[in-house]
């Protein structure tokens, strides 16, 4: 095979993998758009083998187990997954592409001859600075990744870690790194080469460590992008189509994926890169209701009994699910209650505010794992004219995102961002665990209204205690 | 299984076989005379990195619009499908790991030994992350 057509086939697979995320515009059309991407990679893997086979006898072996290895620990790994730790996942793989994107550039600097830039010493500078930012950008989205994981799993506090004087190292470290690229154009050297990965590690590392548990689904769209910009500066070095054209794909992805994600906290970007805000979310301590005593005004609570009398009484019912469901895994029990109003005749549906997970659209597919039909669960813009009709809103594990003072009050912090515009609904029943705010550490005004009642306690038991005195 | 196939079916399966390896062949005589025409336009003046900064510009904006056609309530299947495409990058891991490694020591090993690791990592996500996204899409069912 010569190499114009190899280029030809990476071009294919480049479209196949236009056309996966394509799929993905519709649940109906999503699973054959996955099959293009598996299609599209296979495509690319069978050309690179037979454009180039592998040389020996023991590279073909080697070529044999690593994909055998990878592939066993890949398949675990998607299969045993519990879908509340896809986040992890997904951080956890956004790692390996960084670390990925730096050894194939190693192996670019060491093997020129390989991938046809030339002999050892006389790489041409073009190559050597897109290998130099392929490596700088894997190395960050690496560790970066990484510590977004362990944030993620709990291995490490999801707390703001703040250096001081952070954002002078940053700046500090980022100057270095350009330096030791213009070093590294200049002169080749391998430990120059490594220094960048060294400083670009660094860099990973102090770019997340400031950033709090709640803004976590930002992050790791931001990580997203940085991999595919990762696999396009490679992509150029090698000088292929597949890889520029999806790494352009995955950045302006994670791109918009984090610019969704910032509008739905109310948040700018640069706020959220800078860090220090809402670290306390991660772990919420056990002892929230102990800081009602703060409050003077009364609220209004109401037994599982009456919440259930409430709720078989309803003719149009929306669930306004939130993280706490999830953390409390209250999902299948919220479903079944929803079939049994459904069984007497109610209309129910769900509605999800963009940050209702832990990363983009989280909260669809634990939802979906549920059994929940996707055409019950709606979008803000989509729910927000109906609460106005709904008998009962039930509010479960959700805070902040139903919080009417982000209309009205001008001097809260979260005064603009996006709410489901929950109070609207006849009466609101308001699932939660004590009376602490929620992460933008403001008072939800909703639960002080006249038609808001409140049932205190864990998620899964109080929507156990209510679906049984429904029954 | 072998001995039910007649000599007939047989000549068949050649026949198509000898079909398949001559479309690889035009194929590939067409995109020699493609690169050729595309090289002969340009004068062979431009340089092949300006084709592919077109290709990753123009890849960029199908990269937008595809994406915000996506629905939010699939944002998480979008992120583990990028997630696994962007594993492509294990064509330079297939590169690396198959390279030839000569007496003379040229970095090459090191090279092979870079190359298998990489393979290995970007094996791990091209099949989790397809696997992983088609589970959760299975789960997203219809209502009935």
């Amino acid at each position: 095979m010569n190499a114009s057509f190899a280029a030809l086939l990476y071009l294919i697979s480049g479209i196949l993998f236009i056309l996966a995320l394509r799929g993905l515009g519709s649940p109906e059309t999503a699973r054959e758009g996955n099959r293009f991407g598996v299609i599209g990679m296979a495509i690319a893997i069978i050309t690179t083998l037979l454009y180039q086979f592998p040389a020996s006898f023991f590279s073909f072996f080697l070529v044999v187990v690593g994909i055998a290895i990878g592939g066993a620990i890949g398949v675990w790994r998607a299969r045993t997954i519990k879908m509340t730790e896809m986040p992890q996942l997904v951080a956890f793989f956004h790692a390996l592409v960084g670390l990925a994107a730096v050894l194939v550039a190693a192996s670019a600097l060491n093997a020129p001859k390989a991938f046809g830039l030339g002999i050892p010493g006389g790489i041409h500078a073009g190559s050597l600075l897109e290998m130099a930012l392929g490596a700088a950008i894997g190395a960050i989205t690496f560790t970066g990744s990484i510590i977004a994981y362990l944030k993620l799993d709990g291995k490490m506090s999801g707390a703001p870690i703040m250096l001081p004087n952070r954002h002078v190292i940053n700046i500090g470290l980022a100057a270095l790194l350009f330096v030791f690229i213009f070093a590294f154009m200049m002169t080749e050297g391998h430990f120059v080469f490594w220094l960048i990965a060294l400083t670009a590690f660094a860099l990973g590392v102090l770019v997340i460590i400031p950033i709090g548990g709640a803004d976590m689904p930002v992050v790791i769209s931001m990580l997203n992008s940085y991999s595919g910009w990762a696999a396009a500066a490679v992509g150029f070095t090698l000088g292929n189509l597949a890889l520029i054209i999806t790494g352009a794909l995955v950045g302006s992805s994670g791109a918009i994926l984090s610019y969704v994600m910032c509008k739905g906290m109310n948040r700018s970007f640069i706020s959220v890169i800078l860090g220090g805000f809402g670290g306390e979310v991660a772990a919420p301590p056990p002892g929230e209701a102990g800081e009602a005593g703060k409050e003077t005004r009364s609220v209004q609570q109401a037994t599982p009994e009456e919440a259930g009398k409430l709720l078989k009484a309803a003719k149009r019912v929306i669930i306004v699910p939130g993280y706490g469901l999830a953390v409390a895994q209250a999902q299948h029990a919220v479903r079944e209650i929803a079939d049994v109003l459904k069984k007497n005749g109610a209309d129910v549906k769900y509605a999800i505010h963009p940050v209702a997970g832990r990363m983009p659209g989280h909260m669809n597919v634990l939802l979906a794992e549920a059994n929940v039909p996707y055409d019950e669960v709606f979008e803000l813009e989509e729910i927000n004219p109906e609460f106005k009709d709904a008998d009962v809103a039930l509010v479960i594990g959700a805070n902040d995102v139903t919080n009417p003072a982000a209309k009205t009050d001008t001097a809260s912090p979260i005064y603009g961002m996006p709410i489901l515009d929950v109070e609207l609904a006849k009466a609101v029943l308001f699932v939660k665990r004590g009376m602490g705010s929620g992460y933008a550490g403001v008072e939800n005004e909703l639960f002080f209204r006249p038609n808001t009642k409140m049932l205190f306690g864990d998620a899964k038991k109080v929507a156990d205690s209510v679906l049984r005195a429904m029954e | 299984m072998a001995s039910e196939l007649d000599p007939q079916t047989l000549e068949k399966l050649k026949a198509a076989a000898a079909a398949a390896r001559q479309a690889a062949d035009s194929a590939q005589a067409y995109a020699d005379q493609f690169a050729a025409g595309a090289h002969g336009l340009s004068g062979g003046a431009i340089d092949p990195f300006i084709f592919r900064v077109a290709i990753f510009a123009l890849a960029v904006f199908v990269g937008y619009y595809v994406v915000w056609s996506v629905k939010p309530a699939l944002h998480t299947p979008l992120m583990s499908v990028t997630n696994a495409i962007s594993s492509v990058i294990v064509v330079g891991a297939l590169l690396s790991a198959g390279v030839e490694v000569t007496s003379a020591d040229d970095g090459a090993g090191t090279a092979r030994f870079y190359g298998f690791l990489a393979l290995i990592l970007a094996s791990v996500n091209i099949f989790g992350g397809f696997l992983v996204t088609e589970r959760m899409l299975s789960m997203f069912k219809k209502k009935g």
